[in-house]
């Protein structure tokens, strides 16, 4: 069975209400964290947990809190990282919709640990019906005395507000977030300085994901032991799942850290298998960014043990062999696939998005988009594959932020488990009219 | 163009809006108000509204501009009434998305990034739009429109031909007012 955490009132009607979630035990861990604890103690419990952000990077969040800064008479900020755009990942979305005083609630009790008075919960602006509910969500919140002056008599104070972000990937990144909530363009900041000592404004910031400030919430409630106790090692607790692609069941699923990744495939409970009875040929385990591996790698470990969803599993043997789980994204493609239509997809992606301000990853993202576009088309030659493979190199680690990591990963991977792809795409144009996915690019060659 | 104001309950958003910040920092609004411009003002921010943006915030309309250039959302030129962004990354492109935009093509004699000739529908291709579970999908107004299939997008369109007013993908109502 699975382990739900986050998930177990899910399916409860009306837990998107504020009286639901009450019922269900709902804001609890303010309660407690406000009448019972001290900020650090909030902090040492979250250490305790283990909890690693659940936004792609896996930093450990406690350690994230503690870096932050605290001078006298400076404010403090929480923001929530709501930018979710990774291709494959709709997690976060699936956590707002359904359950937003989950967030909400992370957001009090995370607010005031860390000595914030005011937080907000940056949303990627396509996500407006998202902005809806947690707009409705807050100002419930308010009008119970959840938010606002003197919680619960208390004496601490917080406002909370939602922020639209405008349809940039980048944003995602916690510097371009900051830069865009102040009304700028999306352009990543130079670390350090880290947010944690100059973020918003200036001031000391914490930026955590949606479902990382959500399982701060159990966290406090049973305590950092009891979250440690779940999952596999250094992989504590759950870790939501968005899994889409050729399979019988997309959606967003619940699992505890240490399940194998064939169970998350093949059994009823997750994915239900693969569409159409076909055999599995690849999976994108964590998001687009993240190395993609072939069937057997994605199974086995290079040892030959079984593969896990855990951090540590799924990047056990580094880049030659292993994949990352990042933020979870799992998108799973059956043997039907071309592994070079899906990375020009990903090539596409990555050259729209990127923010600009590096030439490695401003040029070369769309150098790379260019050439997988011509092996498309059928005009590609051996030294292109070759020139791609080069150009991958000179992005990853020159850059600014992450950007030209992410960029760079999908390209390499696919180049070095699936090469002969390429080289039948080069040597044998024709293919590329047999292939199921091949799309006339006629408009992508002036875009 | 009339003159360019936004209506008097926008206004009264407008403001709650840059409550929201410190003093001094209401740039920082300068995100939302734009969103809620394009959605008063046709679906587009033309330069002088972004003038009346940069003025509300007082603030350089350069500003405004150089913002409005980086995100993918805000349309810097005049759109149809009904904007069509279907999304066409990896978990879209494995469940058809270009054989949605192939149909809508067809069906509506545009091209990506086109406009019908009687002004009533955009075709936009976009990239991921988290909706990768239930693809393919596209978004229309304030809408994701989810596992689409060819019949789900005629009815779409049949919807729209029949429609005077302007998708809005943003009311004023989704902002929280405090």
């Amino acid at each position: 069975m699975s382990k739900k955490i986050l998930l177990e009132h899910i399916n409860v009607p009306g837990i998107n209400t504020l009286a639901v979630y009450r019922e269900k035990g709902g804001y609890a861990s303010v309660e407690k964290a406000l009448k019972t604890m001290a900020p650090d103690a909030i902090v040492e419990e979250v250490k305790k947990s283990g909890l690693r952000g659940r936004g792609g990077a896996g930093f450990p969040t406690g350690m994230k809190w503690s870096f932050l800064a605290k001078p006298e008479g400076v404010a403090r900020y929480l923001v929530c990282n709501a930018d979710e755009s990774e291709p494959g990942t709709f997690k976060d979305r699936y956590l707002m919709e359904k359950i937003p005083h989950l967030l909400i609630e992370g957001m009090i009790t995370s607010s005031f640990a860390l000595g914030a008075n005011s937080s907000y919960i940056y949303v990627r602006g396509e996500y407006f019906y998202i902005i809806k509910i947690l707009e409705k969500a807050i100002a419930d919140a308010y009008e119970a005395g959840w938010l606002g002056k003197n919680i619960l008599g208390t004496g601490y104070d917080l406002d909370l507000y939602v922020q639209a972000g405008a349809g940039a990937y980048i944003c995602g990144e916690e510097t371009a977030l900051l830069e865009s909530l102040e009304g700028k363009r999306g352009n990543p900041r130079i670390k350090p300085p880290f947010p944690a000592i100059a973020g918003l404004y200036g001031c000391p910031t914490v930026v955590n994901n949606v479902e990382t400030i959500a399982a701060v919430v159990p966290i406090v409630n049973n305590g950092g032991d009891w979250y440690a106790g779940i999952g596999i090692g250094k992989s504590t607790g759950t870790k939501l799942i968005s899994a889409s692609g050729h399979i019988n069941k997309p959606g967003v699923y619940e699992i505890e850290m240490g399940i194998t990744v064939e169970d998350f495939i093949y059994s009823e409970e997750y994915c239900g298998g693969i569409k159409n009875g076909k055999k599995l040929k690849a999976v994108v385990a964590g998001g687009s960014s993240v190395p993609i591996l072939p069937a057997e790698m994605i199974l086995t470990t290079a040892s030959g043990e079984k593969r896990l969803m855990s951090y540590e599993s799924l990047a056990d043997g580094g880049f030659a062999t292993g994949t990352m789980l990042g933020s979870g994204g799992f998108i799973v493609m059956d043997e039907t696939t071309s592994i070079v239509q899906n990375l020009h997809t990903f090539a596409r992606f990555y050259h729209h998005e990127s923010c600009g301000q590096c030439s490695p990853c401003r040029e070369g993202t769309g150098w790379m988009e260019k050439i997988l576009h011509k092996i498309l088309d059928g005009h590609g030659t051996i030294q292109d594959v070759d020139l791609l493979w080069e150009i991958q190199r000179k992005i990853e680690g020159n850059t600014i932020c992450p950007l030209g990591d992410a960029a760079a990963w999908p390209v390499a991977s696919a180049i070095r488990h699936f090469r002969h792809e390429f080289e039948e795409y080069v040597k044998n144009p024709a293919v590329i009219k047999e292939v199921k996915h091949y799309h006339n690019m006629h408009n992508l060659a002036t875009a | 163009m009339s003159e360019i104001k936004f209506n008097d309950e926008t206004l009264a958003m407008v403001q709650s809006i840059i409550k929201r910040y410190p003093e001094g920092k209401q740039k920082s609004a300068l995100l939302p108000l734009l969103h809620l411009a394009q959605a008063e003002f046709n679906g587009w921010l033309s330069s002088p509204v972004m003038d009346y943006v940069a003025s509300l915030l007082n603030i350089k309309p350069v500003e405004v501009y150089e913002v409005a250039s980086f995100y993918s959302m805000y349309n810097l030129k005049p759109v149809g009434k009904c904007l069509l962004e279907v999304c066409r990354t990896s978990s879209c492109w494995l469940r058809g998305a270009n054989e949605i935009v192939e149909h809508i093509e067809n069906k509506l004699g545009i091209k990506d990034g086109e406009t019908t000739a009687d002004g009533k529908f955009t075709l936009k291709t976009v990239e991921c739009l988290g909706s990768c579970g239930t693809a393919p999908m596209l978004q229309l107004g304030a809408d994701f429109h989810e596992n689409l299939t060819f019949e789900k997008v005629d009815a779409l369109i049949s919807e729209w031909s029949n429609k005077a007013e302007h998708s809005k993908y943003l009311d004023i109502d989704t902002f929280r007012k405090n």
